[in-house]
């Protein structure tokens, strides 16, 4: 009689704990855990399971990046457009079909990021300290430009420009131009909590690489054409 | 565009395509020479009505041709979780979608939710010029998936916001385990023994894995005129991290970071490296394609021209050391300049092999590479080359061949075929955000380029593009793959964005044909969203998917006249305790019958035997197989290699590989 009965509740006791066990890894399984790792050396934190996702503060000079980076890729599809009726050169051809593609992609891009954040997609002089291009033109007598972008005076010339003249005047001008795109991702990347928008981020690293990499290969077509 | 690459994040609406000849087209027609701040101060008429529409493709190039309209992928329906789905030979098995954690926790786009996550990323502005269901993809697109690593059962989900790991004994019923938040995107991940490798680029990232960022720094109250940086606030930030973070991942629920290589470009990606006579250490690489951030933020950066500053932080790759023992002690042991030249010049690579007339770009960054160890190789796509290393001494890895192509926009990633004999390379054109697999995109841009490998040299065979016409909602391009394991045949499942995903024989590398596939329709019709497949792996018998928006994607191979369920089995034979596709590793397939029968499916498919020798070599097979391999049997078997051996001196090359391989296996076959 005892041994039965130690016998049957020693079984409970199996019984129970089999399903205490399975009823652990069950919930296990259906709440997975949400953790945040501390610093190199520091534990990691369990956080609440209704936990949601946030992100970092939004930037204004990621806005004024953006204004600025349309007006500067304007100049480009500007060029490109007047390749055609300038020059025969197939190959200046073909790399400005490229240029005109991306720029205008690229644009296309600006304009809805601007317009998704309810910004203006070019910036708001009054509203825009050591860009009141309104009044810097006023004084100067000459347009506001971006880094690297054509004067007046070079667009002239290259608008007047045919065939061997236009396309080295294109080439230099494009170099120019695309260098100063460069200045000016470095300048955004220059700025506290600028570039922490994801899609900013991949965006500026793009036009860094696309821009250098057509800068070499309009370096070797004059070098090709001097 | 040309790089983007990968970076897939732009989350948000991306723009339809080449928009540009559009736009060209337009100015060349109206040719007044308008002063350039013009086209700047007023959007056309139609983007001011809707900013988000789309445009139609540019004509296609002359002599190029496109993609396929006929496929059945190239008109199917739209949806997040409902789209029109085609499939060939590919079966899907299971979407588990992103955990609550790296969402809203709505499904509802009239969720207020979704509405305060557009304000917090400061999209306050023309959402309602945005379809509903749309605004909620994008609101949650702030977490967008990325790639993937495995280990046992577990797999490993990078996402520009974290981590997720699941359980994956059952692929069915595959399961979450831990959601880890730790932003700083690409969060590219690897996987070795207990430690877990993550990338991180991106400003907001922080060494405490914090989601706050950084503070915005406000405009400068009196800035001179015209100046180019009208903000004040120095940027450096002691606690930013930008490089490879190491967890200890003993716990699979509770990982934990013991180190954070710091490095001056951040890791865009990342490879791990295993050399086969050091126990002690592995080694990472890290490529960086992102700004070179300031010396005062991290001692020594300088992002100068080569020419002018020797200690460039452009023109070299970043090799850490990571000793197993004390993984703490992890840091960069080497920064090789693997564009250089015997000169000492670091910049050399435009003078490098090419197969086309066009010149390389200034290649001064890899965007991914592949190592090969057990062949003492690697391959780097690098943004303007496709280079090949020898890495036989992993910390000081040494440039072999550099090639580059016309068509190639941005060279994103490398594979090699199992035997090392072939590498296929992919074009990122667009960068993944672009459209660009439409009728009109050519079918040589944006697609992988084959190469023979030979004598350390590589040489072009062949491009091959996903077939199949995608919409201009449709963000597509090639993207991350992996080989699948069917003895005697070269095949890689791809991840092509919103153009699904598509497995290709490469065997014949002048001649690669897609043999499966799956496709779902885009998030929406008329605007295009950052979603699709970034990368598509095979691991121990199933493929997984990482699904930008959607989540993880588990599918099965089915048999098609392509490939039959025995080339399948036989794929099924070989299994791994870990992968991590960018560190490849060879595989070798047991002498089991299994194995056999998928290369005399092959010999058949290819017409190398006459029917009568296949059926007879199916029935010996067969008795082998139902008898347990008795005496009798082995002896049949191992009678009809000679034949076999003989055969394979009048076949094609991959045809003799597979004749001799089966005569092997014939001669001695394994239980």
């Amino acid at each position: 009689m005892r041994t039965i009965m130690r016998a049957s509740r020693n079984g409970l006791f199996s019984a129970a704990s089999v399903a205490f066990l399975l009823f652990i890894s069950v919930s296990a399984q259906q709440t997975p855990v949400v953790v945040q790792p501390g610093a190199p050396g520091q534990p990691t934190r369990t956080l609440p399971s209704s936990t949601r996702a946030t992100l970092p503060p939004a930037s204004p000079a990621d806005v004024q990046f953006m204004q600025h980076m349309i007006m500067h890729h304007a100049q480009a599809v500007e060029m490109t457009a007047l390749i055609d009726s300038h020059t025969a050169n197939k190959e200046l051809r073909t790399l400005g079909a490229r240029i005109s593609r991306s720029q205008s992609d690229e644009i296309k891009f600006m304009k809805r990021w601007l317009t998704t954040r309810g910004e203006p997609v070019a910036p708001e002089m009054a509203d825009m300290p050591g860009m009141d291009m309104a009044s810097h033109q006023m004084k100067s007598g000459h347009e506001m430009l971006m880094p690297g972008m054509l004067t007046a005076k070079q667009m002239e010339a290259l608008r007047n420009a045919k065939g061997e003249e236009f396309d080295h005047l294109f080439l230099t001008g494009m170099i120019q131009h695309h260098n100063g795109a460069l200045i000016m991702v470095k300048d955004l990347f220059d700025t506290a909590g600028a570039g922490q928008d994801a899609e900013l981020f991949n965006f500026t690293t793009d036009v860094d690489t696309g821009q250098r990499a057509e800068i070499k290969i309009m370096q070797t077509m004059l070098g090709e054409k001097p | 565009m040309n790089r983007v690459h990968e970076i897939i994040f732009r989350l948000l609406l991306v723009s339809l395509a080449l928009s540009s000849c559009l736009a060209a087209t337009t100015l060349a027609q109206t040719p007044s020479p308008s002063p350039s701040q013009d086209a700047t101060k007023a959007p056309d008429k139609q983007e001011q009505a809707n900013p988000f529409a789309l445009e139609p493709a540019a004509p296609l190039p002359p002599g190029m041709t496109g993609s396929d309209t006929s496929d059945p992928r190239a008109k199917l329906t739209p949806g997040i979780y409902d789209a029109g789905e085609a499939a060939m030979g590919i079966k899907h098995v299971l979407l588990v979608k992103k955990p609550d954690a790296f969402q809203l926790g709505a499904d509802n786009p009239d969720d207020p939710k979704v509405q305060k996550m557009l304000g917090q990323m400061g999209a306050g502005g023309e959402t309602s010029k945005m379809p509903k269901p749309v605004q909620l993809v994008i609101a949650q697109l702030s977490f967008a998936n990325s790639d993937l690593a495995f280990q046992g059962n577990h797999l490993f989900q990078g996402n520009f916001y974290g981590l997720n790991i699941f359980d994956i004994s059952n692929p069915a019923k595959a399961s979450l385990l831990t959601t880890m938040i730790c932003p700083g995107g690409q969060n590219d991940v690897s996987v070795y023994k207990n430690l877990l490798f993550m990338s991180v680029e991106m400003a907001n990232g922080r060494l405490d894995c914090g989601t706050q960022g950084f503070p915005p720094a406000p405009p400068h109250p009196s800035p001179a005129a015209g100046q180019s940086n009208p903000f004040s606030a120095p940027p450096a930030q002691k606690d930013r991290f930008r490089g490879v973070r190491i967890f200890d991942i003993s716990d699979i629920k509770n990982p934990v970071q013991v180190a954070a290589v710091q490095s001056c470009r951040g890791s865009h990606t990342h490879t791990l490296v295993v050399d086969p006579n050091d126990k002690n250490n592995v080694y990472i690489y890290i490529s960086g394609t992102s700004f070179v951030r300031q010396s005062e933020e991290l001692a020594g950066c300088s992002g100068g021209k080569p020419d002018k500053d020797p200690n460039t932080a452009l023109f070299r790759i970043d090799v850490i050391k990571v000793p197993l023992a004390r993984p703490q002690d992890s840091q960069i042991v080497s920064s090789p300049r693997i564009f250089g030249d015997e000169s000492g010049a670091m910049n050399a690579l435009h003078s490098g092999g090419t197969h086309g007339k066009e010149k390389p770009s200034d290649t001064d960054q890899c965007h991914d590479i592949t190592v090969y160890s057990s062949i003492g190789l690697a391959a780097g796509a690098c943004s303007g080359n496709g280079i090949l290393l020898d890495i036989k001494d992993p910390a000081h890895p040494k440039r072999l061949d550099a090639v580059n192509d016309p068509n190639y926009a941005y060279w994103h990633s490398a594979s090699f075929s199992n035997d090392g004999k072939k590498v296929v390379f992919t074009d990122e054109w667009g960068g993944g955000l672009g459209a660009r697999c439409r009728p009109n995109d050519p079918n040589k841009w944006g697609a992988d380029a084959i190469f023979h490998l030979h004598d350390n040299k590589l040489s072009f065979a062949s491009y091959y593009k996903m077939p199949a016409a995608q919409g201009d909602s449709e963000n597509c391009v090639a993207h991350n793959g992996s080989l699948i394991p069917v003895p005697g045949r070269d095949l890689e499942v791809q991840a092509w964005y919103q153009g699904g995903i598509s497995v290709m024989d490469f065997t014949d590398a002048e001649k690669p044909v897609e043999i499966a596939y799956f496709d779902r329709g885009p998030i929406d019709p008329n605007m295009l969203v950052l979603a699709g497949d970034w990368s598509a792996y095979w691991y121990n018998g199933h493929i997984y998917a990482s699904e930008i928006a959607r989540g993880l994607d588990i599918f099965e191979l089915t048999p098609t006249k392509f490939l039959t369920q025995n080339e399948i089995d036989a794929a099924k034979t070989v299994r791994m305790s870990e992968l991590n596709v960018q560190n490849q590793q060879k595989i070798d397939w047991p002498r089991k019958l299994v194995i056999a029968k998928a290369y005399v499916d092959q010999l058949e498919r290819s017409q190398a035997l006459p029917a009568d020798r296949v059926a007879t070599l199916r029935t010996a097979i067969q008795a082998a197989e139902k008898s347990n391999l008795n005496r009798k049997s082995v002896a049949k078997l191992k009678g009809l290699a000679p034949s076999l051996d003989q055969s394979a001196g009048t076949t094609s090359a991959a045809d003799a590989n597979r004749l001799r391989a089966l005569a092997d296996i014939l001669r001695n076959p394994a239980r």
